[in-house]
């Protein structure tokens, strides 16, 4: 293992960061103080108690996980995508890496700044609501599980995306439309029967309702299928990482 | 010498089916620069990103100080450096960092000693905390070679290092090669300007359309092919070749000036002697004479064709 390449790597894209550490920090607390203003005091005065939690508190786990995830998403697909645009690929594909190890450092650095994001957004909304967390050691690796995983996915768009739209597609096509209707704001015993089971399909759900479980003890779906649908997820990340690995797809020709 | 680079029946064809190599077998000795030369599109840059392992063969071996570049890559890449042909650096990374950036992706550990003396070798170490979009082309191409040797390679690619750099960066670059060189290291630069090879190659390889032409040392290729010209240069024009002269196979300058003889150095009698007699005699007054060896652009441009035609 090149420990140092990967090292590397990971402070090259931290640097990144660090670079634009006020639109990293800020952006996020901005839209998370908006979120707690329009939904927690507006509209969330006018709401009952969801399940016996306050509509402000239940909505934190959601505004994370939507964060992290999208943060972890586009954060490593514009990390790999970047160096194919403007052409310093060559110099990962020449060093003495495996692809494993460039998976490592990208996937690494894009799932830490997800999780800073992510610790910024809580430590925001405990400013605006009492929150406690019932099983810490859970929520902790629930949020490491969701940035390593999107951070995965994420990879994978930069290493498909052809062009700058193709990077944005998924992310906005996709992945805002199943994070906005995958219970972040709303608990899904909330909807219609019908959609109730159809919400089942969307693996958001699980994710949102495993993290809400680590903080309430209450939970959509039981916590053991939430712990299932991101492994799968995880899972099917990494095997399609390592067929690109195999063969070079949309990196070596 | 031992070869320190070993090309074995190298081929790749695209997927489009071009056929970029068709077939190269090549050894490069420790300490020589050579010279690549081939117009565009002859498969220098495709024989290049293989060794370095940006594309992939389709059949063949490259060994690299007797590392197989698939089988062993991390050793055979941890002894290359490369120069690509196009500047592609982050533009808002500080030259200092993404030298550093290098010599930590290549494994070896951080050493700032070095990268100073990189960054100063290479004339960039007043602008190393300069984010790299604030410097002019020939700069970042300074960058490129520095983030190519902070990893101390001993064999170093220069895809055409002076495409598009002014004459003054041109000289520049050839000092740098030179005393790369000195310091050991291997270097292969690929090139389609011949002045370039030249002025500072022991060896010169010929590719065209996928093939090795050939690889001979720079001097003995050009005293091999090389013709020489003598030209004879008159008081008075004239306005046409004498017919006593018609056995030597002159040109006749248009001006009518100077009579141009072509002869081989190679062959025990270049003719000169009789040609001067013959002027002498027919009563032609010389002003002037001189030699010219013809260029290594003249036998490029010999080869390639004959290959063409």
């Amino acid at each position: 293992m090149n420990w140092l390449a990967i090292a590397a790597i990971y402070r090259f894209e931290m640097n990144r960061f660090f670079r634009t550490l006020m639109q990293s920090f800020l952006s996020p607390v901005l839209s998370t103080s908006l979120y707690f203003i329009v939904f927690g005091a507006a509209i969330g005065s006018r709401i009952r108690e969801v399940e016996g939690i306050s509509y402000g508190a239940f909505i934190v786990p959601g505004l994370v996980m939507l964060s992290v995830m999208t943060q972890a998403l586009s954060n490593a697909s514009f990390g790999i995508y970047f160096p194919k645009f403007i052409g310093t690929i060559y110099e990962l594909l020449s060093a003495p890496v495996s692809f494993l190890e460039i998976v490592i450092g990208y996937v690494g650095a894009a799932a830490t700044k997800a999780l800073f994001i992510g610790a910024v957004i809580l430590a925001t909304a405990s400013f605006f609501v009492d929150l406690s967390i019932a099983h810490p050691a859970a929520m902790v690796a629930f949020l490491l599980l969701t940035c390593f995983s999107f951070a995965l996915l994420g990879f994978i768009i930069g290493i498909w995306a052809g062009n700058f739209e193709q990077l944005q597609i998924v992310p906005l096509l996709v992945v805002t439309p199943l994070v906005f209707l995958g219970g972040a704001f709303y608990s899904t015993s909330m909807l219609p029967p019908v959609w109730q089971k159809i919400t089942l399909f969307n693996p958001v759900v699980y994710l949102v309702s495993g993290f809400r479980w680590s903080f309430f003890g209450m939970a959509d779906v039981p916590v053991g299928w939430s712990l299932l649908a991101i492994a799968l997820f995880t899972a099917a990340c990494l095997t399609v990482i390592w067929w690109i690995f195999r063969t070079g797809w949309r990196i070596r020709s | 010498m031992p070869a320190i680079l070993s090309i074995r029946d190298l081929r790749k064809t695209y997927q489009g089916g071009l056929e970029a190599l068709k077939g190269v077998s090549l050894d490069i000795e420790e300490g020589e620069i050579l010279a690549l030369l081939g117009p565009n599109g002859a498969g220098k840059t495709t024989l290049i990103s293989i060794i370095c392992g940006i594309t992939t063969a389709s059949s063949g071996t490259v060994t690299v100080a007797g590392h197989d570049i698939v089988d062993e890559f991390r050793a055979a890449r941890a002894l290359i450096g490369l120069v690509p042909q196009d500047i592609a650096l982050e533009p808002f990374e500080k030259v200092r960092n993404t030298v550093r950036f290098s010599r930590g992706l290549f494994g070896k550990r951080r050493d700032d000693a070095r990268v100073e003396d990189v960054l100063r070798r290479l004339s960039l170490w007043d602008r190393r905390d300069a984010q790299i979009k604030e410097l002019s082309g020939g700069m970042k191409r300074r960058v490129l070679i520095a983030k190519a040797l902070a990893h101390e390679p001993r064999v170093l690619f220069l895809d055409e290092p002076t495409a598009g750099v002014d004459v003054e960066l041109r000289r520049d670059m050839w000092e740098i090669v030179a005393e790369l060189k000195a310091s050991g290291v291997t270097i292969i630069l690929t090139t389609h300007y011949i002045e370039e090879a030249e002025a500072i190659a022991d060896r010169v390889g010929v590719i065209s359309r996928g093939r090795l032409l050939l690889v001979e040392e720079k001097a003995r290729l050009m005293k091999r092919m090389g013709r020489k010209q003598l030209e004879v240069e008159l008081t008075d024009p004239i306005p046409e070749i004498p017919p006593a002269l018609a056995r030597h196979r002159l040109r006749l300058s248009r001006d009518g000036r100077r009579l141009i003889f072509t002869y081989d150095r190679q062959g025990r009698r270049t003719g000169i002697t009789a040609l001067l007699n013959d002027v002498a005699a027919a009563g032609l007054v010389l002003r002037d004479v001189q030699t010219r060896q013809s260029s290594l652009e003249d036998i490029f441009v010999d080869l390639v064709h004959g290959e063409q035609a």
